[in-house]
């Protein structure tokens, strides 16, 4: 088969974010970044994939420069090679248009299998991989917990539906599949894998290249701020045994939950 | 503003969190004048949303809309939203909206703006959204309609709703130009819950701050001293530390106790949309900058390690 995996680079889970003066960015160089969390799922569920199936793992990321390192840790762990779509001088693209600048490379190869991990943590849309699947006309399956190859048709995906319920879905291939984090345990790169990264090939586009400069966002970020608390907090201070005293004396005597 | 909303069904009940959407639609309407649209998949929902002041309620029929089945829905939303064109279509953010709405975005080439916490009415609309896990909000403005909007569960209140009297539009639909390719199998449960956490009055909730899985008897032993039950954020259920139904937040349950001791939790926002109903929020935590102590009552910025056994100590004696 042959496997597309979207990764995002993003902040640090950890990394504590600071807006910018003009109130529509945050300030990066305070920021470390990482890979999005569920897109390192999607990866590994890519490569153990490859590893029961004969398939090619190629990686597509779209972002900034700086971005290109989630395509290195990834051809690492053992993806075979790399799309990177440069989002130069159109960072504030909408999903939807991200989108379609992603479909148009990925028209061209013919994926049988689209993997993205469920929602990144900037952003938070986790729409890319459903969007993707309408535009390439292909099946789909979001918040997917397991996988299960099923001949050359199609694939069996365990989706998680609300309050712990499940579902099994059988997808006529080609698919796109949104991968939930925890649906396997990432692997790390070997040395080897570091080493066998220099040869791999990573394919570099612009916006520009791929015929899509006319691709306009309708969605416009306005401005960003912290969230405004909606209560007072009290903080409660002193040594571990005056907090536990005040906290529990606070449960009995304000909120009175405690007998 | 023309509005249409999707109702969604979960057997035969009106899922809440698209219903509570159903007041941001009034609202806008309330302010920009316009009609507010209903439209739903199934006639027993149709029917009890004639209570509410809707200019009109669709429901159409068809068996392939008896069970959730994305193609379907798509199809079926495709042919209302031509049919009325609408100025905003709006959703709640459920599971079933993740899984089909984005789709349908991309089909119509409407942008759809997920996960909204809320909208400001001005000159313009205003659209507000969460991102980097809750550490930052941004309002949002788009350049022309149509466009999709879900709301975020809690993001407005379903008692708040005008009531009125409405009729239903119920038809028939069909879909000869649906060619399936998604075919979903029975729900299933993989561990029955052992308890509720909707009905605790006391929740007493653990985060990645814990540490490690040995860590888990003393929170366990706070709890019962509390006389309250245990439940975590998804990566300690992703490690095995707990069953997956004490898991609280947008995959796991929404709970709303009178105390929810937040120990060691940063305050990721696909947590926080599972507590933040509750009464009373006490959140301990090392990092100072962890986007929890925004929700507390009462905040204690310490190592949990270090508190939790001192407050079995006080409860005992």
């Amino acid at each position: 088969m042959k496997i597309c995996v979207l990764m995002k680079q993003v902040p640090d889970k950890d990394s504590s974010i600071k807006i910018s003066m003009d109130n529509l960015s945050i300030d990066e160089s305070i920021v470390s970044f990482t890979t999005n969390e569920s897109d390192a799922y999607a990866l590994e569920e890519a490569l153990q994939i490859k590893e029961k199936t004969d398939s090619e793992v190629v990686i597509c990321t779209f972002g900034k420069d700086s971005a290109i390192q989630v395509v290195k840790d990834g051809l690492a762990k053992g993806a075979d090679r790399a799309i990177f779509i440069s989002n130069k001088d159109k960072e504030d693209l909408d999903i939807l248009s991200i989108g379609k600048i992603i479909s148009k490379k990925l028209l061209d190869e013919k994926f049988d299998l689209v993997l993205s991990g469920l929602q990144s943590d900037d952003d938070g849309n986790a729409q890319l991989g459903l969007i993707i699947s309408e535009l390439l006309n292909t099946s789909h399956g979001s918040l997917v917990m397991g996988t299960e190859i099923d001949g050359n048709e199609s694939i069996k995906v365990k989706r998680e539906l609300e309050n712990g319920w499940f579902q099994w879905s059988k997808l006529d291939l080609p698919a796109s599949l949104s991968i939930q984090s925890g649906i396997n345990t990432p692997r790390y790169a070997s040395l080897k894998g570091i080493m066998a990264m220099k040869k791999k090939t990573i394919d570099k586009f612009t916006i520009d290249e791929l015929g899509c400069s006319e691709i306009n966002s309708k969605v416009n970020l306005d401005k960003m701020y912290i969230p405004q608390k909606s209560k007072s907090t009290e903080y409660i201070d002193g040594n571990p045994s005056e907090i536990a005293e005040k906290l529990v004396d606070i449960f009995k005597n304000e909120m009175k939950v405690l007998g | 503003m023309k509005i249409l909303i999707y109702i969604e069904d979960n057997d035969n009940k009106i899922n809440s969190n698209s219903l509570e959407s159903l007041k941001a639609a009034q609202e806008i309407k309330a302010n920009k004048s316009g009609q507010v649209y209903a439209v739903t998949f199934n006639d027993i929902i149709a029917n009890e949303l004639t209570r509410y002041d809707l200019d009109k309620i669709y429901s159409f029929k068809n068996s392939n809309l008896d069970d959730y089945s994305p193609l379907f829905f798509i199809k079926a939303m495709e042919n209302m939203i031509e049919e009325i064109k609408p100025d905003i279509i709006i959703f709640g953010h459920t599971y079933q909206t993740r899984d089909w709405v984005p789709r349908l975005s991309a089909r119509l080439d409407i942008p759809f703006i997920s996960d909204c916490t809320g909208i400001k009415i001005e000159d313009d609309l205003k659209f507000v959204r969460q991102l980097y896990q809750g550490k930052v909000t941004a309002d949002f403005t788009v350049s022309s309609f149509p466009l999709i909007l879900s709301f975020q569960s809690g993001s407005f209140r379903a008692d708040q709703i005008s009531n009125g009297s409405s009729e239903v539009n119920s038809s028939n639909i069909d879909f000869n130009d649906v060619v399936n390719t998604i075919h979903p199998d029975e729900k299933f449960q993989e561990s029955e819950s052992e308890v509720d956490l909707t009905q605790a009055d006391i929740i007493v909730s653990i985060g990645r701050g814990i540490g490690k899985e040995d860590n888990l008897p003393m929170v366990n032993e706070l709890a019962e001293k509390l006389g309250g039950n245990v439940a975590s954020s998804r990566p300690i259920v992703d490690s095995g530390w707990l069953e997956p139904y004490h898991q609280i937040g947008s995959s796991g349950q929404t709970v709303s106790p009178k105390l929810y001791i937040a120990l060691g939790m940063s305050g990721a926002i696909q947590h926080v949309v599972g507590m933040k109903g509750s009464q009373n929020i006490v959140v301990i935590n090392k990092d100072s900058n962890a986007p929890f102590f925004e929700l507390a009552d009462y905040a204690v910025v310490g190592d949990i390690l270090e508190i939790i056994p001192k407050m079995i100590e006080v409860l005992d004696s």
